[in-house]
């Protein structure tokens, strides 16, 4: 079971290399991946630079490239699948049907990743996808159950690879408009959730106050701390009731289950987190590496260490974490 | 253009489904969609039951379409899935990949949903190639991408436009519904049967943002293109998709046939628009943000 961790410049890369990731992904500076923030993500210089340091180390390099081209952009994805292709990446993630046919296409070398952004939830989809593109390994979304996970990986045509740690979607990956609803901005489109270009921070007698292109996402009282104003993670009126109605702030992180994704044959352990800093980044990787060694040298012995969940816990969105649907109980 | 009935999102009654179909019967449209996409536990009508409802509608005229499931989590509804696709009588939307992975190896034609996200051309191109006979726009998609679309698709692959309805933004593992009443979703009690329109989530200001359904998420604004007939016409856009909601549909459908046959009207339109539940969007159509409204022409 490989450890995939992310990586949104050099820095983080080496942090990842050097903790012991057995590969990393990143993106372009675009719109064509899906962390697309400003000041984050690689020049063509650095993807050679990564590239060079992560091969001297046996670590290999992905690359995303898994947002929605419009006709209008169409060039620009394909260039950048090109430029992936010659600046030479171990593989490609892509999420569009169009993209995926491309790169099969001009590509037929290369290894394609399909990713979480294309929402295949099931055995079947995995299976058009490996038909079509020949895709050799699926990331599945964040929605299905633990044993969902176990069922799909042993119906699935193809590896795949899960999430181990980060913040976490609750809703299917691909198919989620609500940022671009509030903003005109949606992961498919633009690469990114909630863009902080719309974001407003703002002090009233009411209290802390963050809004989403004027849109009340949460308001706190002293004392509270407050979050990313992530537009599924705030507090929202339903009837009498003000809470938080999709989510709260929490992060992922599915190290109990370890055991259990390895022996389902879970070819990935994948961490989130390419807008987070190199320190993020190293610490989360040297606790997973960690953890999926302890797993795979006795995984009937294997329990979670308090400090690898304390740690993981300091890193994590409100500081809380949560085994999110991976745990019935959740959904 | 040509009017089509949206598959229905939110869980009704078995009484009050059957008597909506068959008053839809009377109604101006081409085509219905009929089925359950959202949630697999919402079963007031087994797919023997839809079938029926098919038969009496294609009989009254209507071209009759089966609707998907959006989101397949267990293998149980993959087996679903399979009848469905294989019904032998009726075309099918598939809301998914694995409907079209099914459909294509069967050699069936089949109606590419908004959850495909056909975002561009050379999508258009595979899913054709798999059977694709028409195709609905991704719900965030503008008026300028779709007629770029239609401008690249076959001619006989028609394209179809959300027109009315609450926007399906996303879906979820989490029922919302079962998690508004703090119920688990194993024991939600069916709690969505009481919520003929979704059930609606409003900011810490009072603001109506998001309506509830189950697993998936709607804005609480209905999207209205009605004041953009013309331009959707001048896209290319053959159907116009209405989606069903539970009080004042007939009105609606024909509102939209007399502003497709007759052009503007003012009075229509601020009649159609007094329809949505709690107000009006069309940004996504305009390439803004979809929750703003421009404003009658």
């Amino acid at each position: 079971m490989e450890l995939l961790c992310p990586a949104g410049n050099l820095p983080s890369l080496r942090a990842a290399v050097d903790a012991g990731a057995n590969s990393v992904y990143l993106g372009f500076r675009d719109a064509t991946n899906a962390r697309h923030f400003a000041g984050l993500n690689f020049s063509d210089r650095d993807i050679v630079r990564g590239i060079e340091y992560a091969h001297q180390r046996q670590c290999k390099v992905l690359i995303a490239l898994n947002t929605y081209p419009q006709p209008a952009g169409w060039k620009l994805w394909t260039a950048a699948v090109d430029r992936a292709a010659d600046l030479g990446a171990d593989t490609l993630i892509l999420a569009d049907t169009g993209l995926l046919d491309y790169a099969a296409e001009r590509w037929p070398q290369l290894e394609l990743h399909l990713s979480v952004q294309a929402s295949a939830t099931n055995p079947e989809a995995l299976r058009l996808y490996h038909r079509l593109f020949g895709i050799k390994r699926a990331v599945l979304p964040r929605v299905l159950s633990a044993r969902q996970v176990v069922q799909v990986a042993e119906q699935s045509p193809v590896p795949v690879e899960v999430f181990g740690f980060g913040s976490l979607c609750v809703m299917v990956e691909g198919r989620c408009l609500l940022s671009s609803y509030l903003t005109g901005r949606s992961p498919n489109t633009y690469g990114a959730c909630s863009p902080g270009s719309h974001v407003r921070w703002q002090e009233t007698p009411a209290g802390l106050e963050s809004r989403l292109n004027g849109v009340l996402i949460d308001r706190y009282g002293a004392g509270e701390k407050a979050a990313y104003p992530t537009l599924c993670k705030g507090r929202f009126q339903v009837g009498e009731h003000t809470y938080y109605a999709l989510e709260e702030p929490s992060s992922l992180n599915s190290i109990e289950l370890l055991p259990l994704l390895y022996r389902a044959g879970v070819a990935a352990i994948k961490v989130e987190g390419r807008q987070r800093s190199p320190a993020y980044v190293a610490r989360v990787t040297a606790v997973m590496r960690a953890a999926i060694d302890a797993c795979a040298r006795d995984p009937d012995g294997f329990r979670p260490d308090l400090a690898w969940q304390q740690s993981l816990a300091a890193v994590s969105e409100g500081t809380q974490t949560t085994l999110g649907a991976y745990h019935r109980s959740w959904q | 253009m040509k009017l089509s009935l949206g598959p229905l999102q939110y869980f009704w009654p078995r009484e009050q489904v059957l008597a909506f179909y068959a008053e839809a019967a009377d109604w101006p449209l081409e085509t219905v969609y009929l089925g359950e996409v959202v949630c697999p536990k919402r079963r007031e009508l087994r797919l023997g039951d839809w079938l029926e409802i098919a038969g009496r509608l294609q009989a009254a005229g209507k071209e009759v379409v089966l609707s998907s499931l959006a989101l397949l989590e267990a293998g149980s509804e993959l087996g679903a899935l399979r009848k469905l696709c294989r019904n032998g009588r009726f075309l099918v939307e598939a809301n998914d990949m694995a409907a079209v992975g099914i459909l294509g190896q069967c050699g069936l034609p089949f109606v590419g949903g908004p959850t495909l996200n056909i975002y561009n051309q050379r999508t258009l191109s595979v899913l054709r190639a798999q059977g694709m006979t028409r195709w609905v726009l991704p719900f965030e998609l503008s008026g300028a991408t779709a007629a770029d679309l239609v401008a690249a698709a076959d001619a006989d692959c028609p394209c179809e436009v959300f027109a009315w309805g609450r926007i399906p933004l996303a879906w979820s593992a989490r029922c919302y519904t079962a998690r508004a009443e703090d119920k688990p979703k194993d024991h939600c009690d069916l709690a969505c049967l009481a919520d003929p329109d979704g059930r609606l989530l409003r900011t810490r200001e009072g603001e109506p943002f998001l309506a509830l359904n189950g697993i998936q998420t709607q804005s609480a604004l209905t999207q209205d293109l009605a004041p953009w007939l013309d331009e959707l016409r001048a896209a290319g856009v053959a159907f116009l998709r209405l989606s069903p909601q539970s009080q004042g549909m007939a009105e609606v459908v024909s509102h939209f046939d007399r502003l497709c046959r007759e052009g503007d009207d003012r009075g229509a339109l601020d009649a159609l628009a007094a329809l949505a539940p709690v107000g009006t969007c069309d940004g996504y159509w305009r390439g803004a943000p979809g929750m703003e409204r421009a404003g009658i022409s």
